[in-house]
């Protein structure tokens, strides 16, 4: 198996970028982009069409039964693509974001190549060794990515994100510490085999929930994220609120999948699915009332992190509906990652041509900028679930598994939260069709910026055309229950 | 055998793209390229026509026009070219010619023109779509698009009004359309993926079910009733009339208003099956819906002083017609609601034509400013006159023989008080549509006009781009009445496709 041996490249490669990034001049780490993200896009696309079976490739000396390995299994390949087709945008939207030279630059070339690095270890980890280690490097360049403009404000932020990510890491840990004191294993096929239904394992399954509860920031445990995430530069906050969340709802998705069939876990996923079900209104809400674009949109993936959690209702072993819940949550996954990151970047636009971002500034702001609201439409589209964006089809998903458990009540939760969503967005919409002040602000930025948003925003509103296709590609029903 | 395979799946794509294109084209173009922008929409609509001229041409030749891709797990997009969608898509895109001359002329020199004209181009591309979909998932796609494409034109002058008027339009609209999705996927729970179908396709469901399938039309009916502007629903309708007088025409005739009408008729023709909707007992209180929109829309309309919040009342209660036809069982009232769905189209296009110029020409907005100006604008007062005497029913104009055909299928279809409502609602048409011909026509104009935009000259009582296609839709609401008789009328349409929803079925 050679290509196995590109799995660790996957996570080598961008450290090995981010260092290059560091030591070199600012000038020299910008050349470095277009070339670093062709290398990490061919390892992707080499890592994708390596085959049928899933990749394993044993770190180190540590073979099973301790597992310490990297794994890919086609969501896997669709999570690394995901990553490369979101830096695709958002790596020349912050060249042209950033001032040459500039100080906050010269910290986001290096930060930007290690969070890849982190995220791509978090997809390929299958053990909770590698989640633990790949969560502790995502939160490193995450943290340090929300402060890097320096400001006050980013710097609490920051701080307040620091705090999240080592309680949700001690809780993590106590997790691990639990089940590999039990089982002497830590890889989830292992683990899977050998869970017996014991107090010991279900806490431990209860504190790995909490703790990526609180990395994805699902309501209640979301006071980190509007700050951090509205407050960041734009690229940042493109990278954290599309793929940072994204790292730790996968592995989750992955321990749920390992670790619930031994044991009654009915509760714990109606109780996310409750949680979720706040975090949709309640998301939506605050977002209805924010005086700013970005804290507005941030407040968006408050609520679209609802939507991830929702189908933990049905994603129970041996329930009907199951499958559609899980092929709900991951097309949910990839929807929000394009779609608010587009939404970032086309707001980012809007408030760099008035120099701030509150709502009476941005009056004709949208109209000089034709292109980014259409992308921030576009987005919104999604969002709010309508055909044929990616965001509908994860919807449409979502209700039959609603049908198929024959719970109403979702159903009406599910069409009210696009009818809010539909609310906030139009919020900003509605900007562009103001009569415009006279004109006299900044002259719109390079136009790579608002087409890096626009292409985003194409994918995530068609995205559902494709999501037949990408489905049974995904084969999700083969990795449910860890049958693989 | 290959080619012509082909060829049937490439011409609904190609009338759908054809404004779909053109519309992304005009988005990218300055707002000075006047003259690219217009050739490109005029040759859109052109090309369009040209394909749906195609269709109907293959049609009648056995040539079966379907587009068939992966959408959803076990749903495709289906785009098909069957009589029903064929009718609504040759009124759509003959009516968009024309308001796409008119647009041209009103729009001259006002600004945001490419976003209006590429928003314009997309609305059109979700009617079509409407029209030729093939099942309710596609239905529902371009459904919804079409709400999305027309917020930017209701609220295209971005005053206050329009802004308020945008808000209601997508809270309406975006709230329907869920309403609608829950219809569609508690349908699809229980019965798997809907295809159109003449005759319906939910007889052989479990008999018990048939409490579900009551509730789910309640539902459909209630999601689409919002953009057909059925009471209580329809109160976006009068407000939406401050756009632009081709939105205006765009809303009430070629687009959205028809999109609800025509989801109700797929829903109960071709979903749930005439007979099949009669069995269960969901026309009755479907046609009473209808018959209550009729007069609440007729007697709302009598008390408007503004003319298009007139006139906008109005379509609230003609578009109900189409629905009462629907609900009427038995193939006469059929052809009655299928031939006004293009009988008011054609006339109610007009009528907000005429709206228009008296706005830009004259800067009349009211009834009460409207005397005497059948002398200084007799063209466009004409073709007025033939609108209002059309939706009043007299003959030889298109209304009278969409109402004669719904009071005899009222009669067939054993309600005698649907014949009343009809009867009542025509008496109060003429009631709100006679004394506008009157002070046109007869009274004394003032010295002057409220504000004089275009001044007269020989011969041409406004702008060309203006006049034409308020002349031609007169012309066609006149000759759609007068020839319905030959085959090619949409009465003869209506006729054929009113047989294939009843052949075969044991029907009468």
């Amino acid at each position: 198996m050679t290509e196995a041996a590109l799995l660790p490249l996957a996570v080598l490669l961008p450290l090995a970028l981010g260092a290059a990034a560091f030591v070199l001049p600012e000038a020299a780490a910008r050349r470095l982009l277009a070339p670093g993200w062709a290398a990490m896009a061919a390892v992707a696309a080499a890592i994708a069409l390596a085959g049928e079976a899933p990749l394993r490739y044993a770190l180190g000396a540590w073979p099973a039964p301790l597992g310490i390995e990297l794994f890919a299994d086609r969501l896997t390949q669709a999570l690394l693509l995901l990553a490369v087709a979101v830096y695709a945008a958002v790596l020349p939207y912050a060249r042209a974001y950033f001032t040459p030279g500039a100080q906050q630059a010269r910290l986001f070339w290096p930060l930007a190549w290690l969070l890849w690095a982190g995220l791509n270890a978090a997809f390929l980890a299958d053990d909770l060794f590698n989640q633990f280690v790949a969560l502790e490097l995502l939160g490193l360049a995450a943290v340090g990515l929300t402060a890097i403009s320096g400001l006050p404000a980013a710097l609490a932020a920051a701080l307040r994100y620091l705090l999240a990510a080592l309680i949700g890491t001690n809780l993590f840990l106590l997790a691990v510490a639990l089940l590999y004191g039990a089982s002497g294993v830590l890889s989830l096929t292992a683990l899977a085999t050998m869970l017996v239904p014991a107090p010991y394992a279900a806490l431990a399954l209860a504190l790995l929930v909490i703790a990526l509860a609180l990395k994805t920031a699902l309501a209640p445990l979301h006071f980190w994220l509007p700050p951090a995430h509205g407050g960041a530069a734009t690229p940042v906050s493109a990278l954290l609120s599309a793929l940072v969340i994204k790292a730790s709802f996968a592995i989750l998705l992955r321990q749920w999948l390992a670790l619930a069939p031994a044991l009654e876990v009915a509760l714990l996923g109606h109780l996310l699915a409750a949680l979720g079900a706040l975090a949709i209104v309640w998301g939506s809400v605050l977002a209805l009332v924010q005086t700013r674009v970005k804290m507005l949109v941030a407040y968006s993936t408050v609520a679209q992190v609802g939507y991830l959690f929702l189908p933990f209702a049905w994603l129970l072993p041996g329930a009907p509906g199951a499958g559609l819940a899980l092929e709900a949550s991951v097309l949910q996954l990839i929807a929000h990652a394009l779609a608010k990151a587009a939404m970032f970047l086309a707001a980012g636009c809007l408030v760099l041509a008035v120099g701030r971002d509150d709502f009476d500034a941005l009056h004709g702001a949208a109209a000089r900028n034709p292109v980014a609201i259409f992308a921030f439409g576009l987005a919104g589209a999604s969002l709010i679930g309508l055909p044929p964006s990616a965001g509908f089809a994860a919807k449409w998903q979502m209700l039959h598994a609603a049908l198929a458990a024959g719970q109403w009540p979702w159903v009406l939760l599910l069409l009210a939260g696009g009818l809010l969503t539909a609310a906030y967005v139009f919020r900003v919409l509605k900007l562009a069709f103001l009569p415009a002040p006279a004109a006299g602000d900044a002259p719109p930025a390079s136009p790579a910026m608002p087409a890096a948003a626009l292409a985003l925003a194409l994918a995530a509103a068609f995205g559902g055309l494709a999501a037949a296709p990408l489905l049974a590609y995904l084969d999700l029903g083969a990795i449910a229950w860890h049958t693989r | 055998m290959a080619h012509a395979l082909s060829a049937s799946a490439l011409l609904p794509l190609l009338t759908l793209l054809s404004s779909f294109v053109a519309g992304l084209a005009i988005f990218l173009l300055r707002e000075q390229q006047a003259r690219l922008r217009t050739t490109l929409n005029l040759g859109a609509a052109l090309v369009k026509l040209g394909c749906v001229a195609a269709m109907l041409w293959g049609t009648a030749h056995g040539v079966h026009y379907e587009l068939r891709l992966p959408l959803l797990p076990g749903n495709d997009l289906l785009l098909r070219a069957d009589p029903l969608a064929l009718l609504f898509v040759t009124l759509s895109a003959g009516l968009w010619l024309l308001t796409t001359v008119y647009a041209i002329g009103y729009l001259e020199g006002s600004p945001h023109r490419s976003r209006f004209f590429g928003f314009f181009s997309l609305c059109v591309t979700a009617t079509v779509g409407i029209a030729m979909a093939g099942n309710l998932v596609t239905f529902f796609l371009f459904y919804e698009l079409l709400t999305l494409a027309t917020y930017p034109l209701v609220v295209h002058r971005g005053t206050p009004q329009a802004l308020a008027a945008g808000a209601r339009y997508l809270a309406y609209t975006l709230g329907g359309g869920a309403v609608l999705l829950a219809g569609i996927v508690w349908l699809q729970a229980l019965a798997g993926p809907v295809e159109f179908a003449a005759g319906g396709v939910l007889r052989a469901l479990d008999p018990a079910q048939h409490g579900a399938l009551a509730a789910i039309f309640a539902v459909l009916i209630a999601g689409l009733g919002v953009k057909a502007a059925l009471v209580p629903l329809h109160a976006w309708l009068p407000q939406a009339m401050v756009a632009p007088a081709p939105v205006s025409a765009l809303l009430h005739a070629v687009a959205v208003v028809k999109a609800g009408a025509f989801g109700i008729v797929r829903v109960v023709y071709e979903v749930y099956g005439i007979e099949f909707a009669h069995t269960l007992g969901l026309l009755l209180p479907l046609a009473a819906v209808a018959a209550v929109t009729i007069l609440f829309g007729s007697l709302r309309a009598l008390a408007q002083d503004d003319l298009k919040r007139r006139l906008a009342y109005s379509t609230v209660s003609q578009v109900s017609y189409i629905v009462l036809g629907t609900a009427l069982f038995g193939p006469i009232g059929t052809v009655g609601g299928l031939v006004h769905l293009v009988h008011q189209g054609v006339m109610k296009i007009t009528l907000f034509f005429c709206a228009g110029n008296y706005a830009e020409t004259l800067g009349i907005h009211r009834v009460s400013e409207m005397a005497g100006v059948g002398r200084r604008m007799p063209w466009t007062t004409a073709a007025f006159s033939v609108g209002a005497l059309g939706m009043i029913g007299l003959p030889p104009v298109a209304g009278f023989v969409s109402k004669w055909h719904l009071g005899l299928g009222a009669i067939d279809a054993g309600m005698p008080w649907a014949l009343a409502v009809l009867l009542a609602s025509s008496l109060l048409n003429a009631a709100y549509f006679l004394p506008i011909l009157r002070t046109a026509w007869f009274d004394a104009p003032p010295p002057h006009w409220p504000h004089e935009h275009i001044a007269a000259r020989p011969g041409a009582e406004t702008s060309r781009w203006l006049l034409w296609p308020t002349v031609a839709g007169a012309i066609l609401a006149l000759a759609a009445g007068s020839s319905a008789s030959l085959p090619g009328s949409p009465l003869g349409w209506a006729q054929m496709i009113a047989e294939r929803e009843y052949a075969g079925h044991g029907g009468r």
